[in-house]
């Protein structure tokens, strides 16, 4: 028996799930019918034919930011015998978290001409505050190799393996400079986990932070405070870790350190 | 063989001898602010005229009219990124329908030429022959590699504040296992050859341009190039500079470690580390590697990468249902008593060859001599 | 066993050696052989024993081993895991390998069943030290699945049986249930081999001891200058049993453990087995207590 496959969306901005539908997509074209490995049986955004549940493999995108949100999360999580949290707004509120750190009635009061109609939660979460999740890839967007290598492990019966270390190796991987090191840009790559395949410093940039905090002990205190001795701006630290992750408890706990303030 | 005098304006003789003899040139050259290793064709892609400062954390590339071709030091890349590549698939397997097969294709590898190895380098690459080829089971790849490598090493003649090779005993004049030796001096180069490969190569050369030898005074004064240089690292001291010069004490090293490991630095050092694994990716000899499986999405073709590994990483250490590193300070404890003293029982020779790359590149300039040096002051107990 | 020579600081800390001609002599550290499942058998829930024959007859004929080594079983797509050898080395029809299902891959050996390939390299690393302990008494004390590792050795003592003294087993578990190998032990103590059992928790059935393995040191006759111990288990364990030994006499010279660490190669090449200055796979698994006693009560090495 084939493997049912649900893909749901909460919170987001579809990113992931288009990368979703780039990786079936390219099985299809690489690898034969995709439907030879998993029948697709939930996915409003690719087609409109619901399969019933329950399902073998749920992929979940979004945040959790209403009480509908709430209660349609534990459904899901009844019904998928294997969740998966997909991208960062899924695994750690995204970008949309930042309203966690303001008072939810100056937002809808600035926005919406009838607030009364809004109904929302004070705080944008990610899926494993509410329902146990069987295992996160991260990423702003997540990434097709990773999600391929993802369901590819669930088919062939092997538990994922994801790399559980710094965006750094995959620079060294790469031959990039160091941007942190060679220019002084402060970069978050050293405390960032792995997965996006280092993009952004091999284009002269800083690493944002897109796949959250490494999983082992990220020093934060230690990379920022390099920085500001050597001429950073505490602010633009603070804003560095206040990006995609924002509210991953060790770039939150980082940024209120930084601003000293407490959340 | 003798010395000879190959004019700066006649570089790109060398670079074409060896094209023409079949070797991909590789060659340093400034790029993303630094010298990296890079592809060379052209002799005016050297990075003739640029200095790097280097000091923890910190690389700078400057500007003097004055440097010569090879004044740079080493840069974020090493003979590793090429003999021992991060990423590279060693074997492929196939299900058939008589069971598994092995479908490797056979291992070409390309001859490569590198120029401007430096003594550090060279001691690294040594090193890392006796990690690779040196057991009862070798790396076959490595090995294909390495026999098929022609270096142009280089003389140093300056050391950033991070260069510790005179401590290591690894420069700055470069060791054997050259096959061309270049020593820069004004605007022309002394250049020899040991291996008969390199020879060939002189005399290829010597075949398009008139080499002239070195006169016995000239000899003398060329080998007094690196001697100086070795000299005034050896005087420099560390309170002098800004940065701070290196040197690493090594006497008795590997009882002072074994017999530290339980020093309360270990976990001071901690606090700063972040285990991000940036000082055994840049080490010319950290050697750590791991395999992954990559499977089609069926599981019936399956690709095996070996990549490489760092002990800063919790995968290095993941054993069922516990890690034997969990912390950092354990695991910054296993790269530098390694380094320092388990690789001299296990290969006859430290792992550290002085080059530095382990300070500059560490984004918070974490030292690895001054953590032995914390060390050798307040021992918690005295070498055995 | 005889440990290599230690090393102290070289008079240079760095060797430059130009590179030897030719370079290298040593084999392919992936050299392999494929192989059939030709058995299965639960030992106890969640361990199960493997026999493995060779696909090839010349791999068949030249394979060897020495009790206390180890291979390395790779199944293509899944990954490759280190497992000592637990059958009896003179039988050569097949090599046994007795795995708890913790991992990728021993998980996915579960779901393989006779006739199954599985790709096999090794043997691997160091041995129980049989012959240095020929003559004297011979105290095996194991926990879990650590008894798969010395049921090599306790069946080759058995076929040499009169060449050694008294041979005693100390065996705990976490529960009855937990004893691998159940139904040999009749046949290990005819052989003259006392079979110790203890678990750490008992069931209704269980009539025999309940505690530490080291607590079964308590009823032994021992003499301890003619004894040698060979200890597997989890390292606190290992660690108390040979506090325990050398409480009762037995010199630490004498002692000999067997060690896990992760591993990728097996072939000293990959990095990821090293304690302190050795490496797991080559200078171990089974080392010589004195060997490692600086390094076995320092935590996280």
């Amino acid at each position: 028996m084939r493997p049912r496959l649900a893909v749901y969306k909460f919170a987001s901005c579809d990113g992931c799930q288009l990368q979703v539908i780039d990786v079936l997509g390219r099985a299809r074209k690489h690898l034969g019918e995709v439907a030879d490995l998993l029948d697709i049986e939930h996915f409003l955004e690719a087609r409109s034919r619901i399969g019933a549940g329950p399902y073998d493999v749920g992929l979940v995108e979004g945040s959790v930011s209403t009480l509908h949100d709430v209660e349609r999360i534990k459904e899901i999580r009844r019904q998928c015998r294997f969740l998966i949290t997909i991208g960062a707004c899924a695994t750690a509120g995204g970008i949309q978290a930042l309203r966690n750190w303001g008072q939810i009635d100056d937002f809808l009061g600035a926005v919406y001409a009838t607030p009364a109609y809004i109904d929302t939660l004070a705080t944008s979460d990610p899926i494993s505050a509410h329902v146990k999740v069987d295992f996160e890839l991260r990423g702003c967007p997540i990434d097709p190799g990773q999600l391929a290598s993802v369901i590819s492990a669930f088919c062939v019966g092997r538990r994922p393996r994801l790399p559980g270390y710094s965006v750094c190796v995959e620079c060294k991987e790469r031959g990039t400079v160091c941007v942190a090191v060679a220019k002084g840009i402060p970069c978050l790559g050293p405390v960032t986990q792995a997965g996006c395949g280092a993009i952004c410093p091999a284009h002269d940039r800083e690493c944002f932070g897109c796949y959250g905090p490494d999983r082992q002990e990220p020093n934060l205190v230690s990379l920022t405070g390099f920085y500001e001795r050597h001429g950073a701006n505490r602010d633009s630290l603070g804003r560095l870790v206040q990006s995609f992750n924002a509210w991953a408890p060790e770039f939150r706990e980082e940024h209120d350190r930084l601003s000293g303030s407490e959340s | 063989m003798p010395l000879s005098w190959l004019h700066t304006t006649d570089f790109q003789q060398l670079i074409d001898v060896l094209r023409d003899r079949g070797h991909r040139v590789i060659g340093p050259q400034v790029a993303d602010g630094a010298v990296v290793y890079r592809d060379l064709a052209d002799a005016s892609d050297l990075p003739t005229g640029w200095l790097d400062e280097q000091d923890g954390g910190l690389y700078r590339l400057r500007y003097d009219p004055q440097a010569g071709t090879f004044d740079h030091v080493v840069g974020p890349h090493s003979l590793k990124n090429f003999l021992f590549p991060p990423r590279e698939t060693f074997e492929t397997w196939s299900r058939t329908p008589n069971g598994w097969l092995q479908t490797t294709p056979a291992y070409e590898p390309e001859q490569l030429a590198v120029i401007g190895v430096r003594g550090c380098d060279l001691a690294a690459l040594a090193i890392q022959d006796r990690v690779f080829l040196g057991g009862d089971s070798i790396d076959v790849r490595y090995q294909a590699r390495r026999e098929k490598l022609f270096v142009v090493a280089v003389n140093c003649r300056r050391a950033a504040a991070t260069c510790f090779c005179h401590s290591m005993g690894c420069g700055p004049a470069v060791g054997p296992g050259f096959d061309i030796a270049l020593t820069e001096v004004g605007d022309r180069f002394a250049i020899e050859a040991t291996t008969d490969a390199g020879i060939a190569v002189l005399a290829d050369l010597a075949g398009r341009l008139s080499l002239p030898l070195l006169t016995a005074d000239e000899v003398a004064a060329v080998r007094q190039v690196p001697e100086t240089l070795r000299e005034a690292m050896q005087a420099r001291r560390p309170e002098e500079g800004t940065p701070r010069p290196r040197s690493l004490d090594t006497e008795n090293i590997r009882n002072l470690l074994f017999d530290n490991l339980a020093h309360p630095r270990w976990a001071e050092v901690a606090d700063r580390c972040l285990s991000c694994a940036n000082c055994t990716l840049v080490c010319p000899t950290c050697f750590c590697s791991s395999v992954g499986e990559v499977t089609d999405l069926t599981g019936d073709e399956v690709s095996r990468e070996r990549h490489w590994a760092s002990c800063f990483t919790l995968e290095h250490s993941q054993m069922h249902g516990a890690n034997a590193r969990p912390t950092t300070a354990s695991r910054y404890r296993q790269w530098l008593t390694h380094k320092l003293a388990g690789w001299i029982d296990q290969f006859g020779t430290s792992g550290c060859t002085g080059c530095g790359r382990c300070i500059t590149w560490c984004p918070v300039g974490i030292d690895i001599t001054e953590e032995v040096a914390a060390i050798r002051e307040m021992p918690t107990s005295s070498p055995s | 066993m005889t440990a290599p020579p230690r090393i102290e600081s070289p008079p240079r800390p760095c060797i430059h050696t130009p590179a030897p001609e030719p370079l290298a002599v040593g084999r392919d550290a992936w050299h392999h052989h494929v192989t059939r499942i030709v058995a299965a058998r639960d030992e106890v829930a969640g361990v199960r024993t493997y026999d493995l024959a060779f696909r090839d007859p010349a791999a068949a004929a030249s394979y060897t081993f020495a009790p206390g080594q180890f291979n390395m079983l790779y199944l293509p797509g899944i990954g490759e895991a280190a497992i000592s050898i637990s059958s009896d080395p003179l039988k050569r029809a097949s090599v046994g390998h007795t795995v708890k299902a913790v991992g990728n891959v021993t998980h996915a050996l579960e779901r393989l069943g006779v006739g199954d390939e599985v790709v096999l390299r090794g043997p691997f690393g160091t041995a129980w030290p049989l012959d240095e302990l020929q003559g004297r008494d011979v105290l095996i004390v194991t926990g879990g699945v650590g008894l798969a590792s010395v049921r090599a050795a306790i069946l080759q003592i058995i076929a040499a049986r009169h060449d050694y003294g008294r041979v005693s087993v100390l065996f705990g578990a976490k529960t009855p249930a937990g004893l691998i190998y159940a139904s040999e032990y009749d046949a290990w103590r005819a052989a003259g081999i006392d079979v110790r059992l203890t678990v750490d928790e008992a069931d209704g059935d269980w009539t025999g001891r309940v505690g530490l393995v080291t607590a079964l040191f308590d009823d032994l006759d021992l003499d301890a200058a003619a004894t040698g111990l060979t200890c597997c288990g989890p390292e606190p364990m290992m660690l108390a049993v040979v506090r325990r030994a050398s409480a009762a006499g037995i010199p630490s010279a004498a002692m000999y453990v067997s060690m896990e660490r992760n591993m990728s190669c097996a072939a000293r090449l990959c990095g990821l087995c090293q304690f302190g200055p050795e490496f797991i796979c080559r200078d171990g698994p089974v080392f010589s207590y004195d060997r490692l006693a600086k390094f076995l009560d320092i935590k996280h090495l």
